[in-house]
């Protein structure tokens, strides 16, 4: 072997360690490309939320005065402004209501979601299919068209200015988004465990419980995450349904002391929009990488 | 067990109740009160077709469908494109990957939150951020949320800044793509250019698909950027539909008028996603056909 490689032509034997030294340069060069892209990519995605941070510490002549993250003394009057609100209720106040909306909704879809999500996904029953295709087409309905009846049906029923307009419908898997990532997430898990627990003598409700659910907690995880941020983010519900202000979330009361404080308050409408984000932050990456994953494993794969 | 109907239905009842009551009988409902002229507190009245005759002729909703349909035009192939784009660039071996995923899905997250269109409006005001650094590196400013001709910009970038729900369907797609394939073309001397375009995006195109068909029913029916970071102004270069529809019905109680508006809207979403379902017979590959068959 050796004497065929000292018969080769020097000259050649350099070109080929040129040729291999170049393909490695080349792919450096690519994850280097790679990296850069990723990174700017991530800059511009993250700076306008970190800069908030940064802002919410700020006078208001600052907040308009440099792009960059540090504040010139760290400032935390703007907080104590926001949080007392221009209302005769502090943000603590608004927080709880929020929470009084997001915990019980959570609650009944997470129950109403794995009921139906079971259904479909391990039953045959009389319309499956076509209640199944009904759910997709749903999820692509403009919600927008079902609001001024659903009004109608919740000022028949004498709930307005309460929460049961947003917290009613979900015990009913109405949030059929979530439905689907349950029925994708089961059709991926074998049914061996559950044959081996039938012939023990599960029932369909034992089955559900002991065995089910535990395999489905991380899709039960991501249904939390999401239900809690987009309760939190929704602002189009309350607007319509609440017009007490003492049960205003904090979407409502943020918007609410934009609108007061137009032009002149500036850092403490930032500074309580950071502490409006929080909780919803805080959430996102306690459960990210669950929830990364089964929302990817939602998308349409067979 | 599997069989068990009456189980299986039982368990699926919630859906029935739910889809009949909040869903369908709402659906029937508005369109049934699009004919009507109904003011909450008195019965409404027959009115055939009068309200949509009134829209035809309604300068306001004129300008809101052109709005929406500029909105969407620029919003939605941008959003996805981006996805895509930002899908490919992350699907592949690299160190870190978790943190690039997370940061390009939390403005998703957060992005239709009240707090992020405060943040926006300040990173796009006359003296915010986004000039801050036109200046920095010499430009002139540009007043953004002042400017017709540049408002519309600032709500299409909130709305392509949340591309990251369709990035992590596009990741999940890309990463069923057989490595074998790009290894034959490698072998054939395929450029990454045309790797992506002859391999990547013919064998997606159910899943570019499903994301344009999701985002055209989101970008019609945006409302948060609008509302907060422009409130529909200048001029009404950004009071698209759904703000319209929401006044209407919301603070002027005119819920006929709005029910028809909103069915319209529906017609119009309704005849792009016919015309993507239609056109993608054309363009859009199931690569699982034959096994569906078996």
């Amino acid at each position: 072997m050796s004497s065929s490689l000292d018969a080769l032509d020097p000259a050649a034997l350099q070109l080929g360690r040129l040729e291999a030294a170049r393909t490695r340069r080349k792919a450096h060069l690519q994850l280097a490309l790679r990296y850069l892209i990723l990174g700017a990519v991530s800059v511009l995605m993250l700076y306008p939320i970190v800069w908030l941070v940064g802002a919410s510490f700020k006078s208001n002549a600052e907040i308009f005065g440099s792009a960059g993250f540090w504040p010139s003394s760290w400032n935390v009057e703007s907080y104590v402004k926001g949080w007392k609100t221009s209302t005769e209720y502090t943000f603590a106040t608004y927080f709880l209501n929020s929470f009084l909306i997001a915990i019980p909704r959570i609650v009944v879809t997470v129950v109403s979601c794995v009921l139906v999500a079971y259904a479909f996904a391990r039953f045959e029953f009389w319309g499956r299919k076509t209640l199944f295709s009904i759910m997709v087409a749903t999820m692509m309905l403009p919600h927008v068209i079902l609001r001024i009846p659903q009004y109608l049906m919740f000022r028949e029923f004498g709930w307005l200015d309460s929460y049961l307009p947003i917290i009613v419908p979900s015990a009913f898997a109405t949030d059929t988004f979530f439905v689907f990532m349950l029925v994708q997430f089961l059709r991926g898990i074998p049914r061996d465990m559950e044959e081996a627990a039938v012939i023990d003598g599960c029932n369909p409700l034992q089955l559900l419980w002991h065995v089910v659910v535990p395999m489905l907690k991380p899709a039960i995880v991501s249904v939390i995450v999401f239900q809690f941020i987009w309760t939190m983010n929704d602002f189009m519900s309350p607007l319509i349904y609440l017009s007490t202000v003492a049960k205003y979330p904090v979407s409502l009361a943020l918007k609410m002391s934009i609108g007061a404080t137009e032009e002149v308050e500036w850092a403490s409408a930032i500074a309580i929009s950071v502490v409006a984000l929080l909780p919803s932050v805080a959430v996102f990456f306690a459960a990210q990488r669950h929830f990364i994953d089964s929302a990817a494993s939602s998308g349409i794969k067979g | 067990m599997y069989e068990n109907r009456r189980v299986g239905f039982l368990f699926a009842l919630p859906f029935v109740l739910g889809v009949l009551g909040f869903k369908l009988f709402p659906f029937v409902m508005s369109f049934a009160l699009s004919f009507s002229q109904f003011e909450v507190f008195r019965p409404p009245q027959f009115v055939g077709l009068d309200n949509y005759a009134q829209l035809a002729q309604d300068p306001s909703f004129h300008s809101a469908m052109g709005a929406t349909l500029w909105f969407v035009a620029l919003a939605v192939p941008l959003r996805v494109g981006f996805a895509l784009l930002v899908a490919h660039v992350l699907n592949y071996k690299l160190r870190g990957i978790g943190f690039f995923r997370a940061a390009f899905y939390l403005p998703s997250i957060l992005g239709g939150s009240i707090a992020v269109a405060v943040l926006w409006r300040f990173i796009f005001a006359r003296n915010g951020l986004v000039n801050q650094v036109l200046a920095a590196i010499g430009l002139e400013p540009v007043m953004w949320l002042a400017d017709e001709q540049h408002a519309m910009w600032t709500i299409v970038l909130l709305f392509t800044w949340q591309f990251g729900s369709s990035m992590v369907i596009f990741l999940a797609a890309l990463q069923n793509v057989p490595t074998s394939l790009y290894e034959a073309a490698e072998l054939d001397g395929a450029s990454k250019w045309q790797q992506f375009w002859r391999i990547t995006v013919p064998l997606i195109t159910p899943v570019i698909f499903f994301n344009l068909i999701m985002q055209l029913v989101h970008g019609f029916q945006e409302f948060n950027g609008p509302y907060m970071v422009t409130e529909g102004g200048p001029l009404q270069s950004t009071y698209l539909l759904s703000l319209y529809i929401y006044e209407e019905s919301f603070r002027y109680f005119n819920l006929g008028y709005g029910a028809a508006m909103s069915w319209v809207m529906f017609a119009v979403v309704g005849a792009f996603s016919a015309i993507s379902f239609w056109s993608s017979r054309y363009w859009v590959f199931y690569a699982g056909e034959k096994e569906r068959a078996k």
